[in-house]
């Protein structure tokens, strides 16, 4: 299977071209109800995460909530 | 009794009512469970929180939501590090997305040294915000003029600085303070800059309805006594200002009687 590079948080991932968002979040154990998630600066619905499907170069930012004042 | 009207002097915004009028931060301790600690002596009901990056490397990094229950606190997300109106309603719309926050703790910043809050792209993404339905409360500068536009722009919540983010010089404009206070229904919450509790009493006795308060409690040698004192000072300030005080005379006027003195 082909593989493609994209960005989670600023760092270069590998993963299968055509896997879903939903895999990659399962692989780094990301607790989803704590989270929101961009795919290309486009918040993401976290009920469809199984719908979307990875392209190469493809730019994903998780955030939580930190302590800050 | 008298008394028994402290307990309904709740402080309301955007429709919630609070009984704690201390707000805190949850940045700069030690540790998460310093922070979660010091939240349960200082008896607030609403902490701010920051938006940040997960760490994808280290998957077993301990979560803020682990420690400190949005169930029962209130999680004021923040747009702290935001210096333009974009960065500020992308974090903000990150983290309604993240479970619904709606009440929402805006501040823009303009200058990274003194840490001003830029006031033309506050008002501007105050708009934006109202209108998208969020609750905006907003960091302010002590302005009564800008006060006012926020408060015609949609904010739930006028917060204006006592002093530089984390400066602990205390309210360095009492005066502004009481002129916005005048002019705004609007819940007025002193933000930033506030160095030890009597800080707080005073911000109280001004008229405010609320504090927010993370350096110094989190950067005392005692952060936990600090946050006990900052409760007590909240409370202290708060009843003061509903007792009336008296008025303020130039010479003495003894407080024993004169008649009868032998």
């Amino acid at each position: 299977m082909k593989k493609i590079k994209i960005k989670v948080n600023g760092k270069v991932k590998t993963v299968l071209n055509n896997s879903k968002l939903s895999d990659l979040l399962n692989k780094l154990n990301i607790p989803i109800k704590k989270v929101a998630i961009e795919l290309n600066r486009e918040i993401v619905d976290k009920k469809k995460t199984s719908n979307i499907k990875l392209k190469k170069d493809d730019k994903i930012e998780i955030v939580h909530f930190i302590g800050g004042g | 009794m008298e008394g028994d009207n402290l307990k309904k002097d709740k402080l309301i915004i955007a429709k919630k009512k609070f009984d704690s009028r201390l707000i805190v931060g949850t940045g700069k301790y030690k540790s998460m469970s310093e922070c979660a600690n010091a939240i349960k002596l200082s008896g607030a009901e609403i902490v701010t929180v920051a938006v940040r990056r997960v760490n994808i490397s280290n998957k077993n990094k301990p979560l803020l939501m682990d420690y400190i229950d949005p169930k029962k606190i209130t999680y004021l997300p923040n747009t702290a590090g935001c210096f333009n109106s974009k960065d500020a309603l992308r974090t903000l719309r990150l983290a309604r997305n993240i479970g619904g926050w709606k009440l929402v703790k805006l501040e823009v910043l303009g200058d990274k040294t003194n840490l001003f809050p830029d006031m033309i792209e506050t008002l501007k993404t105050t708009e934006v915000l109202a209108k998208e339905g969020f609750r905006v409360m907003v960091y302010c500068n002590d302005d009564p003029l800008m006060a006012k536009r926020l408060e015609n722009s949609g904010a739930d919540a006028i917060m204006p600085l006592a002093a530089p983010i984390g400066s602990g010089l205390g309210i360095l404009n009492k005066i502004n303070i009481q002129i916005i206070r005048k002019q705004t229904k609007l819940p007025l919450i002193i933000d930033a800059g506030l160095g030890q509790a009597s800080d707080a009493t005073i911000a109280m006795e001004l008229g405010c309805d609320g504090v927010l308060v993370n350096t110094a409690i989190a950067k005392a040698k005692k952060p936990f006594e600090m946050a006990l004192a900052f409760k007590n000072a909240v409370v202290a300030g708060r009843q003061s200002y509903n007792s009336g005080r008296i008025g303020k005379t130039l010479m003495g006027n003894p407080s024993s009687p004169i008649k009868g003195i032998i």
